[in-house]
């Protein structure tokens, strides 16, 4: 072998080798130390956790809470997903584009703010329901602290995910197979019974599968709505337990934790089950199906179409400024008492809240350019790779971003409880913990755009500039980075909008001194002070709608179906 | 420019042999195209003598370089090829000229000497006026023309074509076809061209690299495959052949030989050293064959079909001796023909295929 063949492989090896280090720190060490502390406590084998955590009536009372508002949720999301996702795809409704985005917003807002828009909405305080004289008298619980607040507010928030599934495969739904149907003389309610949605199938039970995981892994909608409510699902179970022992609770919540990864797994496992009973592949591409005219009904379509986005966005985001620019408890809204004080407050007054938004920033930003500089030559070599182990490694970092946050929280705990060994570095308690476990919990959002982008792009382009002589690292710098970063950037801003107000992970490894945004808004709310949550949470939506508008300007580069709320 | 040897290469996919003791020589300057349908190995060769994939017996050596064997493997960079890619594969974020400058960059040529090479690819390919455009504004014709001057300006030793006309329409094609001939009447370089298209090959090889499944057919000029075919397969391929089963009744006699053809007797062209044997067979053309004159000798059968093709019409004949076989010639205007008309066809010439090669 040449000189030149050596130092080629040694570049193999350099990139190869960085990858699977990268994914074996931020995926299979976690796991694997959650796994060891349930099976293998104080390094001997014993089922002593499992078994007390089993007889725990706690437990059972929890995973059925979790279970019930799982299943409500996916339930509420998926009619509701599937219903406007089949009328915006197969009708000839107008301004679907500025539809599509307003219905898809709800998703990129964080499920707490969600939580606190909708409680704000349907409280006895509620300003706007006290604007127009109907709010239920002062003192009387607000009716969203309930199990079905929940349901109804997972519904409203993971609807638009099963909404783009659903509507991405009814793109892919080649015309012929309609018109075929209706060539065969099938009416238009036929057609869709008996072609159009056994066709989507896979998509409707993969969104159903995504939405279950997200429902039971949530935790900002059911901490808000079910702890007042004495409702606890198991992730507010965990966090409650860790608040009040500390970690020497640590194995019994590992084993709740697990408890909640094997549910999610069950509800994916079921999935696979049901799309291989049939085959629903479809082969041709066409055209999509010719859309199909309302008539003199479309008007009313649209109309309700657009109340609906007021009721799931306008009328929940006006509920949180309205209570953002109250100036106290019981205080009536009016022009004459609405004020800013509330937004000064947070901005400038309050040390933990200035913190907040600092540690959230910071934490976001290095989350995404961090990944984004991993996901591209990690995507390189899963999608291009010839070692089919690699692409086996490709499962391990989607792993800690479909097991719920919470799993991935009680891992790194665990990780890192002790100090760093050999480093002696004690990173627990700091914000280092929390940037580690968004690490690890997010890389995957950046790695799958990155990879759509690698399948359409053309391996000619590098294989061209090997021939020219160029090296790996050289190609990859010079041909593969140009290309390739559009989609990996637009990864790495999903990642930025959606740490920036993580709860889930933060409120269980957050200390003094690092609060994330979310922990501060969970903070105000816990404490009694909804207007200062409320304000907090009016500018984290500003800044999203921001950076939504930002990715817009660059939207035309990237590779199509990265950037969800993009028709 | 320098010579490529093939030396009995064979590759593997897991159990899936494609390519099979493939052996192929060309010379220094030649054109050789390889030809074949898809999934005969074609593409898997192309990406052998790249370095884009490994070998798993035999060897490659581009001169008096050995790139490829079974414990050698040159890296596509280091081997100082050009490849002429089926998309051109022309970088999206360069212009024109930085597509162009990318392997002397790579090099490390100084900025000047590199100016001055790419300007003259450029002119060598008629582009001159276009170094500052970006490849998305460019027809498909000149990205074309861009293509061929990257892959030249580093002076390859040996220019890989992957099959560039597959995506172009029928016009842009046949001018592209006079580009590349210009191309390497000018340069002189050492050419293999990738085609799954016959005409494209006869128009522009000096030889003709027959593949099938993963073996060489027969390598030789166009002339010679189109009237010498090796074997039944090449007989077929080129051209639509007709293969006529034949026994041989006489020794090989000054490039002929007799033989018997569906009853009749006939003088064929056949290879030196043609000895009397039953089970052979014939290749001939459809303007070989014609409708017999009077009480002259043939073969009897019946007309199947008559598909018109505008100054002329093919008829398939379905020989009585043979029903399994079609024969199909030309009717050029009036057609007078019709389906179910009976007819003694004759054979005017045909080669016979040597012995061994019946696919």
């Amino acid at each position: 072998m040449s000189t030149a063949g050596r130092s080629r492989q040694g570049q193999d090896l350099v990139l190869t080798g960085g990858i699977v280090a990268i994914i074996v720190v931020f995926s299979l060490l976690p796991m694997a130390r959650l796994l060891q502390e349930i099976v293998l406590p104080r390094g001997s084998f014993s089922l002593d956790v499992v078994a007390s955590g089993l007889v725990s009536r706690t437990t059972w009372i929890a995973t059925w809470h979790t279970l019930a508002v799982g299943i409500g949720g996916t339930l509420f999301a998926l009619v509701a997903g599937v219903a406007v996702a089949l009328l915006v795809s197969l009708t000839d409704v107008r301004g679907r584009q500025a539809f599509v985005l307003c219905y898809v917003t709800p998703l990129m807002i964080a499920p707490q703010v969600t939580a606190l828009a909708w409680l704000q909405v349907a409280g006895p305080s509620s300003p706007l329901l006290n604007a127009l004289g109907m709010a239920p008298p002062i003192g009387t619980r607000n009716p969203l602290y309930s199990p079905e607040g929940i349901v109804f507010l997972l519904g409203i928030q993971y609807a638009p995910l099963v909404f783009l599934i659903v509507r991405a495969g009814l793109r892919k739904l080649p015309r012929e197979l309609v018109e075929a149907a209706q060539a065969g003389g099938a009416g238009r309610f036929t057609v869709l019974r008996t072609v159009i949605l056994p066709l989507m199938t896979p998509s409707i039970v993969g969104a159903a599968a995504l939405t279950f995981v997200s429902c039971v892994g949530n935790f900002g909608i059911p901490a808000f709505l079910g702890i007042p409510a004495n409702y606890l699902v198991l992730p507010t179970l965990i966090y409650q337990r860790l608040a009040g022992g500390g970690p020497a609770v640590l194995s019994e919540v590992a084993f709740l934790s697990v408890l909640i990864g094997i549910i999610a797994m069950v509800g994916i496992v079921l999935q696979d089950r049901l799309s291989n009973r049939r085959d629903f592949r479809i082969t041709s591409t066409s055209l999509p199906a010719a859309p199909y005219p309302l008539g003199r009904w479309r008007w009313v379509v649209e109309v309700a179409m657009w109340l609906l986005i007021v009721f799931i966005l306008v009328l929940p985001l006006l509920g949180l400024v309205l209570t953002s620019l109250v100036p106290g408890y019981g205080v009536v809204l009016s022009s004459a008492t609405a004020t800013l004080e509330n937004f000064r407050f947070v901005l400038f007054d309050h040390v933990a809240a200035r913190r907040g938004f600092l540690n959230s920033l910071t934490l976001s930003a290095v989350c995404a350019v961090f990944a984004v500089f991993v996901a591209i030559p990690l995507g390189y070599v899963i999608a291009w790779g010839t070692r089919r182990w690699v692409k086996a490694l490709n499962l391990s970092v989607e792993l800690p971003y479909a097991l719920p946050g919470v799993v991935l929280a009680i891992a790194s705990l665990l990780l890192f409880l002790k100090p760093i060994p050999l480093l002696n570095v004690q990173i627990y308690n700091t914000v280092w913990i929390i940037l580690y476990a968004y690490l690890a919990r997010f890389l995957v959002l950046a790695v799958r755009p990155t990879i759509t982008g690698y399948h359409q792009m053309d391996r000619a382009l590098e294989e061209a500039a090997q021939v020219a002589g160029a090296g790996l690292f050289t190609r990859l710098r010079t041909i593969v980075f140009p290309l390739i970063a559009p989609a990996a950037m637009a990864g790495g801003l999903l990642i930025f909008m959606t740490a920036l107000c993580e709860l889930t992970v933060s409120a269980l490894l957050w200390s003094s001194g690092s609060e994330t945004i979310g922990v501060v808004i969970f903070s105000f709310e816990q404490g009694g002070d909804s207007k200062y949550a409320a304000a907090v949470s009016a500018i984290m939506v500003a800044v999203t709608f921001l950076l939504m508008l930002f990715a817009g300007l660059f939207a035309r580069k990237l590779p199509d179906g990265v950037l969800p709320w993009r028709d | 420019m320098a010579g490529l040897t093939i030396d009995g290469v064979t590759k593997k996919f897991g159990e899936m042999v494609a390519l099979d003791r493939v052996s192929i020589d060309v010379a220094d300057g030649e054109f050789l195209a390889v030809l074949g349908p898809s999934g005969c190995g074609k593409t898997t060769l192309l990406r052998l003598i790249a370095g884009f994939e490994a070998l798993n017996g035999g060897s490659i050596r581009i001169g008096d370089r050995l790139v490829s064997s079974e414990t050698t493997n040159v890296p596509p960079e280091k081997r100082r090829v050009g490849i002429v890619f089926q998309n051109y594969a022309l970088w999206p974020h360069m212009t024109v000229a930085e597509n162009i400058g990318y392997a002397l960059k790579v090099a490390g040529v100084g900025r000047a000497e590199r100016d001055g090479r790419v300007a003259k690819a450029l002119a060598l390919v008629n582009m001159g006026e276009y170094g500052e455009r970006r490849p998305a504004n460019l027809s498909g014709g000149q990205r074309q023309r861009v293509a061929l001057a990257r892959c030249l300006v580093a002076e390859p030793r040996l220019v890989l074509f992957d099959e560039p006309l597959a995506n172009l329409d029928v016009h842009l094609r046949a001018s592209m076809e006079d580009e590349f001939a210009d191309f390497h009447e000018r340069t002189g370089t050492t050419i293999v061209y990738i085609t799954h298209d016959q005409a494209e090959a006869m128009a522009l090889a000096d030889r003709i690299a027959v593949m099938d499944h993963g073996r060489l057919m027969q390598l030789a000029t166009p002339q010679r495959l189109y009237h010498e075919p090796a074997d039944e397969m090449v007989a077929a391929f080129i051209s639509q052949g007709m293969v006529l089963p034949a026994d041989v009744e006489s020794a090989e006699a000054g490039g002929r030989c007799r033989v018997r053809v569906l009853g009749q007797e006939l003088v064929v062209r056949c290879s030196p050293g043609e000895a009397p044997r039953a089970g052979a067979s014939v290749c001939c053309r459809s303007s070989q064959l014609a409708p017999a004159a009077a009480g002259a000798p043939g073969f009897d059968g019946s007309i199947a079909r008559v598909i018109y093709r505008g100054g002329s019409a093919r008829i398939e004949f379905v020989p009585d001796a043979q029903p399994d076989l079609a024969l199909h010639f030309d009717q050029p205007d009036p057609v007078s023909l019709n389906p179910g008309d009976r007819l003694r066809l004759a054979l005017s010439d045909g080669w016979l295929i040597p012995a061994g090669g019946r696919g």
